[in-house]
Parts: structure tokens; C-alpha cells; sequence
């Protein structure tokens, strides 16, 4: 069994390890760390902060597999009827300057039916080789037949780096095939990099609701797994005529067989609400007042090419959908830019939109919490001030 | 029909501060408390209890104080509890989670449902619901925003998608990770209060669940972590002041490159 121990005779009582704890589990006696072990969780924060090696963290040694037959970065690329999402060309991107850090080849993953021509034109986003699988069961995700193939392609090709977007495909698929490869698996990365030297990848994220941040690597399993938030990546250019080396692949029937039944595919909310995706959003919370408030959004966000964004107030106040939710219970968003208009900014909310770049916030309490993160703070009705602002960049935009 | 609800006990998110001195996390008076997401996935188990007869059993795996958030479960109208606690899963990550889960479920076995909150407010992987079907080898829907129908072989659910839904028909045993959408939780009940005071939880250890000690803990978890920081907290900015047209003009000039 794993344990950790403090080496008394290298520990100096500076007590950074107590501060790097993130679960409370240090304190200091007699000028020495002490740990308790009901509070840890051997997660390893400790280890990393000691500047004095006094912590020792000690992982049985298990079964190593071939480590160095595992090469190549493999993005897998996202397709909703036919059309490869964004975020799989802001992974490409990232992929790109990881597999060149190593010094092996950027390979794009495409699932899919009847998609040759998708498959070749990933080269032209800095993809080198191309794995695609087609078939009728592939056509739009299913859980079963994405997991055993992705799996399957895994297992024969063995790549040291697998990416896949933090998406609702992203995030149900590549969770299972994790387990089947017996691989580590980072959620919702916002930075990625190389250690050169020992060939880790190194995957940086948020953690309790993004007050603090965590680097994560997979020393010992091979590939190494992680998912991206959409917008924190830069997507790859297009290069003209670029090509990539595409390698067809079929398996066996099994491969493509499905538990679960795909009935239907609804598109309820139209092109304005994909919220992961947008660019440009303008949320609203209780301020609005109600129904006819949230229409005073629209207008703005469809004079911005913007989605329109809600506090959790708002949605159970049923003045808009749930799809429209950011925040802890709702959707984490980074877009360009935030609109908050009457928003009041509850640590709940904050959550799902802190890391957005640029933040309005328009609210009529010079007190209210969200100016403490707003870029742009303005003090005023939301009734007068939003359609205004709509108004301004109507003229300023032409439109 | 038996059910299981998966649930995680995690500091209250309303008390996570950061010291501004220090820039970590202050934990002292953070109270524990039942995963936000969690609480739809007991709902959720609860209802289709009452509408297909059976019982719910809520699972958690986490030290000995975890044993409150069983109570509480059991309080909104779940029946049974099972704590899954031993050092031995120190360190664990989704992996070695999801699988020692998995474990816990075999033992209790006799399921027909399985349901998880989408994600914990603590770590939002949403990797451990998914890794259970994975490990235990059954279909799985994630995201489900309502179950349309349900019988002792199948349900057809609607999974939220980022352009809508989809509705997906699954055979059962299945494990359903579920959205807030899907129901409004209802408040404890004064006899499911009573109940949750006297109801005797299980309590198993790793020999209990009859795991493969290498897979358990930090040994069954492939990640590590390496580095833990704190953020820039980020700052307020300036405040624009003037009538409305004027903030308007002033805005439009602030954000002219950002919009196009």
C-alpha cells in the first residue's frame, strides 16, 4: 500500500507544506510537519512544494508496461453531421506544438460515416496522419461503438498523448476508453505542456470551482489522456494543400455494435445558444426582471453574433431554458466576452464564467459582488443601458 | 426494480475562500455537504422508485464523516446506504474511483438503475460516472435530462446535447449520469428525517469488496499530481460612469477590437 512519511532529519519547519496542502492535513509540532493521514489523501501537493525533499511519497511498485512503444500525439476530432467541431481544430493546434516538443507525429482520430474527404482535409490543419474509421455505426455518436473502436485504435497504434475535447461527446467517450487502456485521464485542461526529458505530459486544470490549479501527469501508464475546455486553445491554421498520410481502418462487426439506440436527434435552441462555442455572450440574472428583460439580450447578442447566457436565478425563475445556465449547475463558459447584466455574482456563477476574458458587468448595485471581476463595470439600469449599448454597437457595426 | 445512487460528499462551495495573505484555500469552518449534482441524481432515484417499487441504495465512497451525506440521502428518500471507506483508497483518482465504485455496486448487486450526478462540484471531471459503466461493463447515458418511459428492460431518455437532445434507448441495467434539468429535488421529509437518524449504514472496507489491492488507491491511480497553485485572483477593473448613451459610447470604443 501507498504511504507518505515526513524525513524528520531534512524537514525544517518552514511550514510551506501546510500551506500547500489543499486538504488541510499539515500541521506544524515542534518545529516539524506533521501529517494526518485521516485528512490525506496522498495527492502529492506537499511533495511538490517541499524545497528541502523531507516528504517522502511512496507508491508501491506495480507492473510497468512497455512505456517506449507508445509514440505520436492523436487528437481525437469531434464530427456532428459530417462536420468536425471546433474544438477539435483548437486541439489540432495545441497537438501540434506538443508533437513537435517531442518530436513525433500530430495524427487526427475521425469517426464517422462517409467522410474520406473530411478525413483529408485535416492535413491542412497541421495533422501528419489521419486514422478514420467509417462505418454506418459511427454515423453519430453512440457510446458503445465510439468507446470499442477509439479502444481498439488505441490498443493497435499506441499513441504516448490522446486529446479529446471537453465536450458532451468528449467527456462520456473518452472516460470509458481510459479504463479499457488502463490509462490516466485528466479532465477539462486549460494548459498543456512537455517535460522533455521524461516524455509527461504535463496537464494543468482547475480544481474547486477554479479557486486553485492543479498540474497532473501519468508517469507510468501510457497514453497519457486529457480533455480540453473549449476557447483556452488556439485552433491550428489552415495550410492550403498541406497533406496528411490517412489510414483506413475497419474492424470486425463487434467492434460496431450498440447497446443503446439513437431514436432521434433534436435541435431545440437554434444557432445562438451554444454557449461552449461562443464567442461573445450576454448573460442576464434576476436584475432582468423577467421574460421581456431577456428579450433586451437577444437583441444584443444578435447584433454581437453573440448566445445568450443566464444566472441559475433566471432559469428557475423560468424565464429561460436550462441550456442557457452558466455556472456551477449550468455550463462553464470562457468566451471573449462576458456580458453580466443584472447579475448580481454569487460564487456559484463565477465559477462558470470567471475565466472569461474580457467581463461587462451592468448592474444597478455599485456593491453587488460581480464589479469585484468585471474588466467594465457600469452602474445602472439594465432597462436603459443594455438597449443603449445595443443601439451603439448596431450604429458602430453597421447593422 | 432496485436503483443505486452514486453520491460524493464535497466542501460547501459558498465557504471556499482564498487567504488573501497566504493566496490558499482557508478550510477551517467549510462545511461538507451533499454534491449540488448529486442531489437531482437521488431525485431522480427516488422517483423512479416510486413510480417501478424496489429500493435505493446510495453509495459513497470517502473517509468516515462521509457516513453524513448517506444520512441525508437516506432523509430524501433513499432506503439503504453504503460507506465505502478504508486508507487503502487514499489518493485514489477517477480511475481507481470509478473502479472501487464499481466494486461496491457488484457486491450490492440486483440493479437495475444506476444514477450519478453529472459532475462533483470539487474536482468537475465528470470521468467517475462514465468509468463505473466502463468497469462493471454496462451501457451507459450521460447528461440525461429527462427519462421519457421506463420498464424492468429498457427506458428511453433524453441526453442533453450542446445543440439540443438526443433520445436514446437503452437496455437495462444502464447507469444514467443526470443534469439539473432533469427535476426539481424535493426538501427532506420529517419521517425520512426520523428514518435517516436510525437507519444503520454499511460500512465496507477494501476486503469487504473483495478489490484488487493494486488497483485501489494511489497504486490504481495512473495520475499524479505534481503541482497545486493558487490564481491570480482576478481584479476589478474600472467603472464606467455617465448616462446611458454615454457608458454605451464609451463601451462600444473599450471593446471596438474585440468585436467584429
Amino acid at each position: 500500500m501507498a504511504s507518505i512519511r515526513i524525513l524528520l532529519d531534512k524537514c525544517v519547519g518552514c511550514s510551506l507544506c501546510v500551506k500547500a496542502c489543499p486538504f488541510g492535513a499539515i500541521h506544524m509540532s515542534e518545529g516539524k510537519a506533521v501529517i494526518d493521514m485521516g485528512k490525506c489523501t496522498l495527492c502529492g501537493s506537499c511533495v511538490a512544494a517541499c524545497r528541502f525533499s523531507a516528504i517522502e511519497l511512496e507508491k508501491s511498485a506495480g507492473p510497468k508496461k512497455d512505456l517506449s512503444a507508445y509514440k505520436d500525439v492523436w487528437v481525437f476530432c469531434e464530427q456532428k453531421k459530417g462536420v468536425v467541431q471546433s474544438i477539435s481544430y483548437e486541439l489540432l493546434g495545441e497537438g501540434r506544438k506538443l508533437a513537435d516538443k517531442l518530436g513525433v507525429k500530430l495524427c487526427a482520430v475521425l469517426l464517422g460515416e462517409g467522410l474520406d474527404a473530411v478525413a483529408e482535409s485535416l492535413g491542412e490543419r497541421g495533422a501528419d496522419k489521419v486514422y478514420y474509421v467509417g462505418h454506418p455505426a459511427l454515423k453519430a455518436y453512440q457510446d458503445d461503438p465510439y468507446s470499442e473502436v477509439l479502444s481498439r485504435l488505441v490498443e493497435e497504434y499506441k499513441p504516448e498523448v490522446l486529446l479529446c475535447g471537453a465536450t458532451t461527446i468528449g467527456r462520456s467517450l473518452i472516460s470509458r476508453v481510459a479504463i479499457k487502456a488502463d490509462a490516466g485521464l485528466t479532465a477539462d485542461c486549460t494548459a498543456l505542456d512537455i517535460d522533455p526529458k521524461e516524455r509527461l505530459l504535463l496537464q494543468t486544470r482547475p480544481a474547486f470551482g477554479g479557486n486553485i490549479m492543479a498540474t497532473i501527469t501519468a508517469p507510468n501508464h501510457r497514453p497519457q489522456m486529457a480533455t480540453v475546455r473549449h476557447k483556452v486553445m488556439k485552433e491550428a491554421p489552415v495550410e492550403k494543400g498541406r497533406k496528411a498520410e490517412v489510414v483506413k481502418k475497419d474492424y470486425p462487426a463487434e467492434a460496431y455494435a450498440s447497446r443503446t439506440k439513437l431514436l432521434e436527434m433534436v435541435e431545440e435552441l437554434g444557432a445562438t445558444v451554444n454557449l461552449s462555442e461562443a464567442d461573445i455572450i450576454v448573460a442576464g440574472g434576476r436584475g432582468m426582471g423577467g421574460k421581456e428583460g431577456f428579450a433586451l439580450l437577444e437583441d444584443l447578442a444578435k447584433v454581437l453574433g453573440g448566445a445568450v447566457g443566464a444566472s441559475r436565478s433566471a432559469v428557475d425563475a423560468d424565464w429561460i431554458s436550462y441550456a442557457h445556465q452558466v455556472g456551477q449547475t449550468g455550463k462553464t463558459v470562457v468566451p471573449k466576452i462576458y456580458f453580466a447584466c443584472g447579475i448580481s455574482g454569487q460564487i456559484q456563477h463565477l465559477i462558470g464564467m470567471q475565466s472569461s476574458k474580457i467581463i461587462v458587468a451592468v448592474n444597478k448595485d455599485p456593491e453587488a459582488p460581480i464589479f469585484k471581476v468585471a474588466t467594465y463595470g457600469i452602474v445602472g439600469d439594465v432597462n436603459e443601458v443594455v438597449p443603449a449599448i445595443t443601439r451603439e454597437f448596431k450604429r458602430v457595426l453597421n447593422k | 426494480m432496485n436503483i443505486i445512487v452514486c453520491i460524493k460528499q464535497v466542501p460547501n462551495t459558498t465557504d471556499v475562500k482564498i487567504d488573501p495573505a497566504t493566496n490558499t484555500l482557508v478550510r477551517d469552518g467549510v462545511e461538507s455537504v451533499i454534491n449540488p449534482f448529486d442531489a437531482y441524481a437521488i431525485e431522480e432515484a427516488v422517483r423512479l422508485k416510486e413510480k417501478l417499487g424496489g429500493k435505493v441504495t446510495a453509495v459513497t465512497m470517502g473517509p468516515p464523516q462521509a457516513e453524513k451525506a448517506l444520512r441525508d440521502a437516506i432523509a430524501l428518500g433513499c432506503d439503504e446506504g453504503v460507506l465505502v471507506s478504508d486508507r487503502k483508497f487514499a489518493g485514489s483518482d477517477t480511475w481507481a474511483t470509478s473502479y472501487t465504485l464499481s466494486a461496491a455496486i457488484e457486491k450490492i448487486g440486483d440493479y437495475g438503475v444506476i444514477v450519478c450526478g453529472k459532475q462533483a462540484s470539487d474536482g468537475d471531471t465528470a470521468q467517475v460516472g462514465p468509468g463505473i459503466s466502463a468497469h462493471l461493463d454496462i451501457p451507459q447515458v450521460t447528461y440525461v435530462r429527462k427519462i421519457r418511459g421506463i420498464n424492468e428492460k429498457t427506458a428511453v431518455v433524453e441526453r442533453m446535447t450542446e445543440e439540443g437532445f438526443d433520445v436514446v434507448e437503452t437496455p437495462l441495467p444502464c447507469l444514467f449520469t443526470v443534469v439539473k434539468e432533469i427535476n426539481t429535488p424535493r426538501m427532506p421529509s420529517i419521517k425520512g428525517m426520523m428514518r435517516a437518524k436510525s437507519a444503520k449504514i454499511s460500512k465496507w472496507t477494501a476486503a469487504d469488496i473483495d478489490a484488487e489491492p493494486a488497483a485501489l488507491g494511489l497504486d490504481g491511480s495512473p495520475t499524479r499530481v505534481v503541482k497545486i497553485f493558487t490564481p491570480e485572483p482576478r481584479k476589478g477593473g474600472e467603472i464606467i460612469s455617465g448616462s446611458a448613451g454615454d457608458v454605451a459610447k464609451e463601451l462600444a470604443e473599450l471593446l471596438k477590437g474585440e468585436v467584429v
